[in-house]
């Protein structure tokens, strides 16, 4: 079955800036989002990530193509049928954008205030959203008295009250530390699940993407360089950006080409099994690790490496041999020039 | 001026004019100080919100000339020295209160020298604001009026509170100056009585009172603007 898309953006354009300052943030991008998915959407900084977020709400408005939300083009909505639709499509910040003067409480019954449901029912939906977040004891208490994680828990919550279909989420987790991110993530997760809310993740973290998102786009320059499942995107790059993404510079390493070298390229189909381990062990020939660049996607191995084989042509052939039959990894002798 | 009390005769004479008088004063002082204050507001509040909201990148863009001509206004206004714009206003007074004279009279002057100031007051705490709060808001579907009632101003208030404080000390001392031109309170006490009439133990009374109330305004306003900010928590 194919799915309507919630989200579809069409050939946006949005330009700032005029004369010979002019800058494309985005230019002629689709994408189109399915119910119920956690879409990332990575790229460098200055890629037009912000921009292109901004335009799904229409905090910014594109110069040139249609929002589609539900198949209506947001563009054309009046001030009025914009702000109703604006409740249905959540967004969280990097800077938390909690209101200082409040209590978390009152943080969390702003947007239902604003659509003018009572100060009662209010409280009594965002205690229990207090509850989701996991902060039910900080109820009264004011963001400034609020680590960064809460502040964002907080946020989250907030933008969960006007029980939207649609969670927007811009660098969310960048302002985080590690750990603190990873529970939002989490956090992020749950609430896919659960409430079968659409999730659209804007981020410059490889690590974002890999955690939760399903599908991802690159975004290059204001140019949608791939969109695709996020194992095939990482596990093959088909575009100049994904390759940048996936492989950065540091995944060839500066390798001594006195001995032969191989590369091993993991595609993900491998699960964790110790693979080199195994090669030395039944094998009875050492190898050394010259470099690596690879990362765990789901508890799959994505990436490449380098090892080095040994000199004479049996050794080498036999290591290969043996890397070759393992499914989901293939390997091959390199040269200085590749 | 410095030689007060060598006539016990006079001294006994002016504190006379101290017992009798000085109570009235500080009542005219303080509610042609209400009233300033309060219309200043009522005009100046809307227009410094107006000032902020209104401009290009503001939530709810104004013609461009609209904005230039209360942007020249405001300039203007806060440009002719007080005692001139109270001159060139008076005659507004006969038709807005009804007189040309005495502390009522000069209220519609006082005002319109004092709504100038309090629109850049206000617009300059507005400015002040994180715009990605106001963000927020407009991604949440608030519309302009909500986003100004209810976080503009309130995310606003410590600022909103400090800049009162500076408005409350500028009025009163426009207030003193008024008297020159007929207004009443601590200011005629000091002039009329004190400084035209070498009464100078009442001048000095006078000016005595107008720092206390100047030191009252501001402690209290100080004291207000950092307990009204949620922002001083300490974790």
């Amino acid at each position: 079955m194919k799915l309507e898309p919630i989200i579809e953006l069409q050939g946006l354009s949005k330009t700032f800036g005029s004369g010979d300052s002019q800058v494309a943030a985005l230019q002629n991008v689709s994408i189109a989002v399915n119910p119920g998915e956690i879409f990332g959407i990575i790229g460098l900084s200055g890629a037009g990530k912000s921009t292109l977020v901004r335009c799904v709400n229409l905090l910014e408005r594109p110069d040139a193509g249609k929002v589609l939300f539900h198949g209506e083009d947001l563009t054309k909505l009046t001030d009025k049928e914009l702000r109703q639709r604006r409740r249905k499509i959540s967004m969280i910040f990097q800077s938390f954008n909690l209101l200082d003067q409040r209590t978390s409480l009152d943080n969390i019954c702003f947007p239902l205030e604003l659509a003018g449901v009572s100060k009662k029912d209010a409280k009594k939906r965002a205690m229990e959203l207090l509850e989701t977040v996991g902060l039910p004891d900080k109820a009264g208490s004011y963001p400034v008295q609020l680590s960064g994680g809460q502040k964002q828990r907080i946020a989250i919550a907030r933008a969960l009250a006007s029980d939207p279909e649609v969670l927007l989420c811009d660098e969310a987790t960048s302002a985080l530390d590690p750990k603190t991110t990873d529970s939002i993530l989490k956090l992020l997760q749950k609430i896919n699940r659960e409430r079968g809310i659409t999730v659209i993740i804007i981020t410059h973290q490889m690590s974002v993407i890999e955690q939760i998102c399903h599908r991802v786009a690159i975004l290059d320059s204001g140019v949608v360089a791939e969109v695709g499942a996020v194992e095939s995107v990482f596990s093959n790059p088909q575009s100049k950006a994904g390759r940048r993404l996936v492989s950065p510079d540091v995944a060839l390493p500066v390798v001594d080409w006195d001995t032969p070298v191989a590369r091993i390229a993991f595609n993900g189909t491998m699960t964790e099994e110790p693979v080199i381990a195994s090669l030395v062990k039944e094998k009875g020939i050492l190898v050394s690790i010259l470099g690596a660049d690879t990362r765990n996607v789901d508890g799959k191995a994505f990436g490449t490496m380098l090892i080095s084989l040994p000199e004479e042509e049996d050794g080498k052939q036999a290591v290969l041999d043996f890397l070759n039959s393992h499914a989901g990894i293939s390997a091959e002798e390199v040269h200085k020039d590749v | 001026m410095f030689d007060l009390f060598s006539d016990p005769v006079k001294v006994a004479q002016q504190l006379q004019i101290i017992a009798s008088e000085y109570g009235f004063a500080v009542w005219e002082t303080m509610y042609s100080l209400v009233l300033e204050t309060v219309f200043a507001y009522v005009i100046g509040l809307p227009l410094g919100v107006l000032l902020v909201t209104g401009e290009r990148e503001g939530i709810h863009p104004l013609p461009g000339w609209l904005m230039k001509i209360i942007n020249w206004v405001i300039n203007i206004l806060r440009s002719v020295p007080f005692l001139i714009l109270m001159i060139i206003v008076l005659p507004l007074s006969k038709i807005l209160v009804g007189t040309k004279v005495g502390t009522i009279a000069t209220i519609p002057p006082m005002v319109i020298a004092a709504f100038p100031l309090v629109a850049r007051m206000v617009e300059s705490s507005l400015r002040e604001l994180d715009q990605g709060v106001i963000e927020a808001a407009q991604s949440m579907g608030a519309s302009t009026w909500q986003i100004v009632a209810k976080v503009m101003l309130p995310e606003a208030t410590p600022s909103l509170i400090s800049g009162g404080t500076i408005t409350l000390g500028t009025i009163l001392g426009y207030g003193a100056m008024s008297a020159a031109l007929g207004g009443g309170g601590l200011g005629k006490l000091a002039i009329n009585y004190g400084y035209y009439n070498f009464k100078f133990i009442v001048m000095w009374a006078a000016v005595i009172g107008l720092i206390l109330l100047v030191q009252i305004f501001q402690s209290a306003g100080t004291r207000l603007a950092a307990k009204s900010d949620k922002r001083l928590r300490g974790r």
